[in-house]
C-alpha cells in the first residue's frame, strides 16, 4: 500500500489532481439538471485537459520559452550551441493549448446563446422541465 | 514550480471546482468559475507557461466569466440543484 | 436520480482508467522525457528543433509566437476562422431585428440612471484608453515578450466590454457599432488569409512568409518572416476583438442590441 503511494501517486501527484478535476467536470455534464451548470462543468473539464498537456512540457530548472538577449546575440553570431534546449521550457504544448483556450471560449459563447434561446422558448433552464415540455408538445401533436 | 505553492494551488483548484458546481445561485457559480480561472492562470505562471497564463487570465477569467454572468442575468438566477 | 447513477458509474470507470494511465507518465519536470527530448535512439522531438532554430530562422525571441504564427500558422488560420464562425453563429442564433423600431435611437452621451453609475462611468472612461494602448503594446511586442495577437485582441474586446458595463451598452455601441465589428471580424480573417496567399503569387507555398522579401523590402528571409508573423498577428487581433465584443453585445441584450446589463 505504501509502495503504491510512493511509486504511483507521489511523483505524479499533480496528474492525479488533474484527473480528479476532469472527473468532477464530466460528472457535472451528465448529472446536473441546470443547463448553465452543465456548461460550467464542460469548461472545467476543458481546462483540466489543458493543465494536463501544459504540464507535459515542464522542465526542471528551465526558464520561460523566450530566448534571452545574450544567447540570441551569441546564436546570431554563429555559435549554435549557445541556445541549450534543456534551459527553456517546451514551447509546443503552449502553442497547442493557446488554440484550445480560445476555441473553448468560442464554443462556450455559442452554447450560452443556445441556452438563452431555450429559455425564450420554454421559460426554464432545467433539463427535466424542458424535456417534459417537449414531451407534452409531442403528445399534443 | 515551487512545490508547496503548486500543492496549495491544486487543492484550492479542486475546492473551487466543487463549490462552483454545488451552489444553487448561478451568479455565485459564475464568480467562483472566475476564481477557478485565476487559479489556473497562477498554476501556469508557476510552470513557466507565461503566454498560456496571459491568455487564460484574459479569456478564461475575463471573457468567459462575463459571458456566463450576462446569460445568467438574462435568464433565471436560481437553479434547482 | 437515474442520471446521477449513470454519471457516477461512467465517472468511476473513466477515472480508474485515466488514473491507471497517468501513473505511467514520465516524472513531472523531467527534461529527458519523450515529449521534451525525443526517444533515446530515435528522432529528437520537434520542440528541440524549435528551441534551437527559431531565432536563426525568424529572428523572433518569443518561441511561442514564432511557432504559433510561422511554423504552425495553418492551425492558427483555422482557429481564427473558428472564432469568426462562433461570432457569426451567435449572430445567427439570437440576433433579433424588429421592423418597427429599426431606426436606431442615438445613444445619450450623458450618463443617466442612478447616481452610483456616474462615478463608475467616469472612472472607467478614463481607464478604457489606457487599456487599449496596453493592448496595442501587447500585440506589437509579442515578438519579444509574452503576448501576441490573441492576448491583445481579447484585451481590446475587453476594453469595449468594460465601457459597456460601466456606462451602458448603447453608449459602447455608438463607439463600436454592429456594422463596424461585423466588418472588422471579416477583415481580420481576410488579412490572415491574404498573408497566406501573397507567397503563392511569388511562386512559393501557402503561408510561406520567406517569399515576401520584396513586399517588406528586407535583406534576408528571416526579417521577412518576422514581419509576416506581425502581419498575421494583426489579423488575429482584429477578428478576436470584434468577436469578443459581438458575443458580449448579443448575449447581454438578448439579441436586441438596445438594452444591456
Amino acid at each position: 500500500m505504501l509502495s503504491f503511494f510512493k511509486e504511483a501517486v507521489a511523483p505524479h501527484f499533480n496528474f492525479w489532481i488533474y484527473v480528479i478535476i476532469m472527473m468532477i467536470g464530466l460528472w457535472s455534464v451528465i448529472a446536473k439538471n441546470n443547463l448553465i451548470k452543465k456548461l460550467i462543468g464542460l469548461a472545467i473539464f476543458q481546462t483540466a485537459i489543458l493543465l494536463l498537456y501544459v504540464s507535459l512540457g515542464v522542465k526542471e530548472g528551465a526558464t520561460i520559452p523566450i530566448i534571452d538577449q545574450h544567447a540570441a546575440e551569441l546564436a546570431a553570431a554563429g555559435d549554435i550551441s549557445a541556445i541549450n534546449p534543456d534551459k527553456y521550457a517546451n514551447p509546443l504544448p503552449h502553442v497547442l493549448m493557446l488554440t484550445a483556450i480560445v476555441v473553448g471560449v468560442a464554443t462556450l459563447g455559442v452554447a450560452l446563446a443556445l441556452s438563452q434561446m431555450i429559455y425564450k422558448d420554454f421559460g426554464t433552464l432545467e433539463e427535466d422541465e424542458v424535456l417534459g415540455k417537449i414531451k407534452a408538445l409531442h403528445d399534443d401533436v | 514550480m515551487i512545490l508547496s505553492f503548486d500543492i496549495i494551488l491544486l487543492l484550492f483548484l479542486v475546492v473551487a471546482a466543487i463549490i462552483s458546481l454545488w451552489v444553487k445561485d448561478l451568479l455565485a457559480a459564475a464568480m467562483v468559475f472566475g476564481i477557478y480561472g485565476f487559479l489556473i492562470c497562477l498554476l501556469w505562471a508557476g510552470m513557466g507557461a507565461v503566454d498560456v497564463a496571459f491568455t487564460e487570465a484574459t479569456v478564461g477569467a475575463g471573457a468567459s466569466t462575463v459571458l456566463i454572468v450576462a446569460t445568467v442575468l438574462n435568464t433565471r438566477r436560481r437553479s434547482s440543484d | 436520480m437515474n442520471a446521477k447513477l449513470y454519471a457516477s458509474i461512467a465517472v468511476v470507470i473513466t477515472g480508474t482508467i485515466l488514473l491507471y494511465a497517468v501513473s505511467d507518465f514520465p516524472a513531472f519536470g523531467d527534461p529527458r522525457s519523450p515529449a521534451n527530448a525525443g526517444v533515446a535512439g530515435g528522432a529528437p522531438s520537434a520542440s528541440q528543433y524549435y528551441i534551437k532554430n527559431t531565432y536563426l530562422d525568424t529572428k523572433v525571441p518569443n518561441l511561442v509566437t514564432a511557432v504559433l504564427a510561422d511554423y504552425r500558422s495553418y492551425d492558427t488560420l483555422f482557429e481564427t476562422v473558428v472564432i469568426f464562425t462562433a461570432g457569426m453563429a451567435i449572430f445567427a442564433i439570437i440576433r433579433v431585428v424588429r421592423r418597427d423600431d429599426s431606426v436606431e435611437v442615438p445613444a445619450d452621451p450623458k450618463i443617466d440612471g442612478d447616481h452610483h453609475r456616474i462615478v463608475v462611468g467616469i472612472t472607467c472612461r478614463l481607464v478604457v484608453p489606457l487599456v487599449q494602448i496596453f493592448a496595442l503594446y501587447v500585440i506589437a511586442h509579442g515578438h519579444y515578450s509574452p503576448g501576441g495577437g490573441f492576448q491583445g485582441g481579447v484585451m481590446l474586446g475587453a476594453s469595449f466590454i468594460l465601457l459597456a458595463l460601466s456606462t451602458s451598452l448603447p453608449e459602447a455601441l455608438s463607439r463600436f457599432g454592429e456594422d463596424h465589428f461585423m466588418k472588422l471580424a471579416c477583415l481580420g480573417v481576410f488579412v490572415y488569409a491574404g498573408f497566406g496567399f501573397l507567397p503563392m503569387i511569388f511562386g512559393r507555398n501557402f503561408l510561406d512568409y520567406g517569399a515576401l522579401q520584396g513586399v517588406f523590402m528586407t535583406k534576408g528571409e528571416e526579417m521577412a518572416r518576422s514581419h509576416g508573423i506581425f502581419g498575421v498577428e494583426i489579423g488575429v487581433a482584429l477578428t478576436v476583438m470584434s468577436v469578443m465584443f459581438a458575443m458580449f453585445a448579443n448575449l447581454s441584450s438578448r439579441g436586441r442590441l438596445r438594452g444591456g446589463l
